[in-house]
């Protein structure tokens, strides 16, 4: 075991410095700095953590998703031979509640009342998982059992519903108006309507929640923990321990996988508090049963939406209806509701605008952030729209979209003008030139829908090709001050400048730490760069989501190297004597300073000598304003980002079955910083639009969870993922760093209605929910 | 009552271990808590994210399924022990090299089940290739890289042989 400056032992295969050597600027395409380390097995994740000593934590959890605690008894389980701690909510030594946001509602541990399956109650900790486990089930606990409240439309109208929590049961109801819409119904010549539903979909990240807390000399603790966004953990943690953020010291460990489950805490303050309480480390891993339990879920949705048009197809009207089921708390709720209100007509002009959306407190399962955030759900049944809209006015998918899309210089439904380049009409004419993927070959029973298990020859299936077009808002919006923090350090170590930068900032598997590199390089002319551990001890990145970290974290690196840099012309000024206005334009490349009239100037090892050059620089997004409460105007997004894709799919018609044969997807990415790094984000964001689309569903019943495994919540296999065609379009973003527009979340909105579309143009069926089970495909249902 | 043991004798990476667990600790257990070795990683604990794989003489098996009983007197290959020395193997460098990994911790399962396939059938179709890793999840890629790496390891392996 080794000291730290905390007086704390620090954890074998604790997470460490990442080399990135070699050479890659922006736009290149280096390979991950960790990903060596990944394919040795060396990789740190939070599950991996080790230290010598260490106890065990378990989380007794409710079966119930409604009732009314009467007791605990925890005599038992803390007699239980190996058990060193048994806590409850009378244990949470500070606050006792946390949360997302400013509303703080969610118990530590429940005390008196639990408000959905899988809520905790009590901690173990001992010194082996299985004894832990064995404790916790010697706790007994008295419920008085209440009938859940699992009906969102009543849970949102009906005001004798009971409440869910004391913050009644409307988290936001979120308006947007524009024009007239009762006027424009008199006016519309084609109207079209219909009743879309999303289920929930689970990010499903393979790395289950874990981590370990340590307790330092100093009454503090030592966290390493897997999230996405370390400052706002916390900003929660350290109220609920009674303690001040000094004295709580947060590492990055290797996080599996995020997609929005990792922004709401999970066994952060339980370590934490187990840790405190017995003085000694406290790992606390989940498995994939309380994985299911242990994170917020895509909101559900209900929508009703309801177009009117000429009959050349041009939208007059939109009124909508769109209803997110939260769950018991507000998690990310309150933005989830902005984001579908501001983005509920997607991205198409539209003159006259109703728009209601809701968000919601239920006894069902807890929902939060999940890729796409609230766009999601509203792109289903808006693209769904636009498809029956085509087909009432005799038009094809993609001309009536192209009829109504919005472009540089059009406003969204907030009305807020699109400042950027949106070729949108352009980039579905793209979609739809590509080239098709060859016809079925039924001679190979592989190729057909279901694969080897398909019982017929293919008599039933027919193909289908469909569209979808999906605007996401990147970084955070409504008024919040995005910002990310960045220190970069200059140095020579071992006869060579190396820099290395730190931040706050969750690699979650993006390749933020590929990109921070590649900053570095391009903006200091180095080619050796060091990845520090990301931790608190550098200021705030905000969180690995709304796609804003290359934005964000990237614009904070950037800016950082530049003060850097900076300063390396200044030393090289000095070093010369000679005033630093005389040496022209500078700049750092290829390891040299160079003068654009003078031409190279000095090494900078050779400027740098014995100095270090370190510059910490906060970056932050123009500001944005808040929607209206009323109409919902505002300019309250920071960048847009579009994805069209076209789906081509073989459907079983008699069977049920879908086989997507292929998806492409056109994107606009401002500027390519790497092509290989943003492809896999297109691919996997694509991969999770086709789970909605035909695979995955949180399945609830009386509140309940009735698919917690992956035996029962599937998700897409490399059977179920087709080969993917992408053309990548890079307009760029004025106002981002390099141009660039945030990538991970646009093609997740895209690719389920298109999926969805194209099932319909092969049953010719109406299909307003996803997923679409066979049985909705067969009419068995 | 204290659980019985059972000492069993592993070769784990080519080095014989002797560990002393329960009937019921699973393979998959016994390799990341007794060995100290983290790279073979437990996603579901129920056989079907495929994370978990080793190669069990050879063979890849789910040890998340598996009694660490039931290798006693076996040759276990995890992750740790694809590479040769200080150069990665074939299969290492191409997950490396095509980007066939974001988060990773799907990777070691993928590396020993490519492993396996690999030597069984040297230059797999796309066809082969799709059903030889279909036992295993990734949440991230979308497999679109993960097809690319495994015909990549075909052509370093060829090259190199
Ligand atoms: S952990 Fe063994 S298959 Fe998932
Ligand atoms: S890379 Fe994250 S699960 Fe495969």
């Amino acid at each position: 075991m080794t000291r730290t400056g905390s007086g704390s032992a620090t954890p074998v295969r604790a997470p460490r410095d990442i080399a990135a050597p070699g050479t890659g600027g922006v736009g290149d395409s280096p390979l991950r700095p960790d990903g060596t380390l990944k394919v040795k097995g060396e990789f740190a994740y939070s599950s991996d953590l080790w230290i010598d000593g260490m106890l065990w934590g378990a989380t007794l959890r409710s079966p119930h998703p409604r009732a009314k605690i009467v007791s605990i008894d925890v005599s038992a389980a803390l007699a239980h031979p190996g058990v060193s701690a048994v806590l409850t909510h009378e244990d949470v030594p500070g606050r006792k509640h946390f949360g997302l946001d400013h509303t703080w509602d969610q118990p530590v541990l429940a005390a008196g009342e639990v408000r959905h399956q899988g809520e905790p109650i009590a901690l173990v900790a001992a010194d082996h998982p299985e004894t832990a486990r064995r404790a916790m089930e010697k706790i007994r606990i008295e419920y008085e059992v209440l009938e859940p409240l699992t009906d969102a439309r009543r849970a949102a109208f009906d005001p004798a519903y009971p409440q869910v929590q004391p913050r009644g049961n409307l988290a936001r109801h979120q308006p947007v108006r524009v024009g007239d819409v009762e006027a424009a119904k008199a006016r519309a010549e084609v109207v079209v309507s219909g009743e879309y539903r999303v289920g929930i979909q689970d990010q499903a990240f393979l790395g289950p929640e874990s981590g370990l807390a340590v307790p330092a000399e100093d009454g503090g603790v030592d966290l390493y923990v897997a999230t996405q966004w370390m400052h706002n953990d916390l900003k929660q943690i350290a109220p609920c321990l009674g303690l001040p953020e000094e004295k709580i010291r947060m590492t990055l460990s290797g996080v599996g996988g995020a997609f929005g489950g990792r922004e709401d805490l999970s066994m952060q303050i339980h370590a934490a508090m187990l840790a405190l309480h017995t003085g000694r480390p406290v790992k606390i891993v989940y498995n994939r049963y309380e994985s299911f339990f242990g994170h917020v879920h895509r909101h559900p949705a209900e929508m009703r939406y309801e177009y009117g048009a000429t009959k050349d197809g041009r939208i007059l009207y939109a009124d909508v209806e769109i209803l997110l089921d939260g769950g018991a708390y507000t998690s990310a709720t309150m933005n989830v509701v902005g984001n579908a209100a501001s983005l509920g007509v997607g991205p198409y002009v539209i003159p006259n605008i109703k728009i209601d959306a809701y968000g919601v407190y239920t006894n069902n399962p807890p929902c939060g952030a999940m890729r796409g955030f609230g766009a999601v759900q509203a792109c289903f049944a808006y693209e769904s729209m636009m498809d029956k809209l085509a087909e009432a006015c005799g038009l094809d998918p993609v001309t009536v979209r192209q009829v109504n899309a919005a472009s540089q210089g059009s406003e969204l439904a907030t009305g807020q003008v699109i400042w950027a380049p949106l070729p949108m009409a352009e980039m579905l004419r793209q979609a739809r030139e590509l080239p098709m993927p060859p016809p079925l070959d039924a001679s190979d029973i592989r190729n057909l829908p279901g694969g080897a298990s398909q019982t017929t020859h293919g008599e039933g299936v027919r193909r289908g090709v469909g569209y979808g077009v999906g605007l996401k808002n990147i970084c955070f919006s409504e008024g919040y001050d995005d910002y990310s923090t960045a220190r970069v350090r200059l140095e020579v170590i071992g006869g060579e400048a190396v820099a290395l930068v730190h931040t706050a900032a969750a690699e979650v598997g993006q390749g933020l730490v590929t990109l921070e590199a590649q900053i570095a390089r391009t903006e200091l002319g180095v080619e050796r760069v060091v990845i520090h551990p990301a931790d608190n001890q550098v200021g705030d990145a905000g969180s690995s989501s709304a796609s804003r970290q290359s934005y964000m974290t990237g614009g904070a690196v950037m800016t950082a190297c530049q003060a850097v840099r900076e300063g390396v012309f200044a030393l090289a000024a000095a070093r010369l004597d000679r005033p630093l206005d005389t040496l022209g334009d500078l700049s750092l490349v290829g390891g040299k300073v160079v003068s654009e009239s003078a031409g190279v100037l000095a090494a900078i090892e050779d400027v740098l000598g014995d100095a270090v050059i370190e510059e910490t620089r906060e970056y932050h997004h123009e500001p944005t304003t808040g929607m209206d409460p009323v109409t919902g105007r505002g300019d309250s997004h920071t960048q847009l980002a579009l994805c069209v894709h076209r789906a081509v799919v073989d459907v079983d018609v008699e069977l049920g079955l879908v086989k997507v044969v292929e998806l492409a997807a056109v994107q606009d990415v401002g500027k390519i910083l790497n092509r290989l790094s943003l492809e896999g984000q297109i691919h996997g964001g694509t991969a999770q639009g086709l789970g909605l689309a035909v695979m995955e569903e949180i399945v609830v019943s009386d509140g309940k969870v009735r698919n917690p495994s992956f035996t029962d919540y599937l998700i897409p296999t490399i059977l179920d993922m087709p080969p993917m065609r992408l053309e990548i379009l890079e307009n760029a973003d004025p106002r981002a760093p390099y141009g660039l527009r945030g990538a991970g979340e646009p093609p997740t909105l895209s690719s389920t209605p298109a999926i969805v579309a194209a099932i319909r143009d092969a049953t010719g069926l109406a299909l307003t929910r996803v997923p679409v089970r066979p049985e909705h495909i067969t009419g068995s249902s | 009552m204290p659980e019985r043991v059972h000492e069993i004798t592993l070769t784990v990476n080519g080095t014989v271990r002797r560990v002393a667990v329960p009937g019921r600790r699973l393979l998959s257990d016994c390799l990341r808590h007794d060995l100290g070795l983290t790279g073979t990683h437990v996603g579901c604990e129920h056989g079907v994210c495929g994370c978990c794989t080793v190669l069990l003489d050879g063979e890849p098996v789910r040890s998340c399924l598996t009694f660490a009983v039931t290798a006693d007197g076996h040759e276990i290959t995890t992750v740790e022990g694809l590479a040769d020395g200080e150069r990665m193997s074939p299969v290492q460098r191409a997950f490396a090299e095509c980007h066939g990994l974001q988060c990773g911790f799907c990777t070691p399962g993928f590396l020993c089940t490519v492993t396996a396939l690999l030597r069984e059938n040297p230059a797999p179709t796309d066809e082969e290739v799709l059903e030889g890793i279909s036992g295993n999840l990734c949440r991230c890629t979308g497999y679109q890289n993960i097809i690319k790496a495994v015909h990549r390891a075909a052509e370093l392996t060829a090259e190199e042989s």
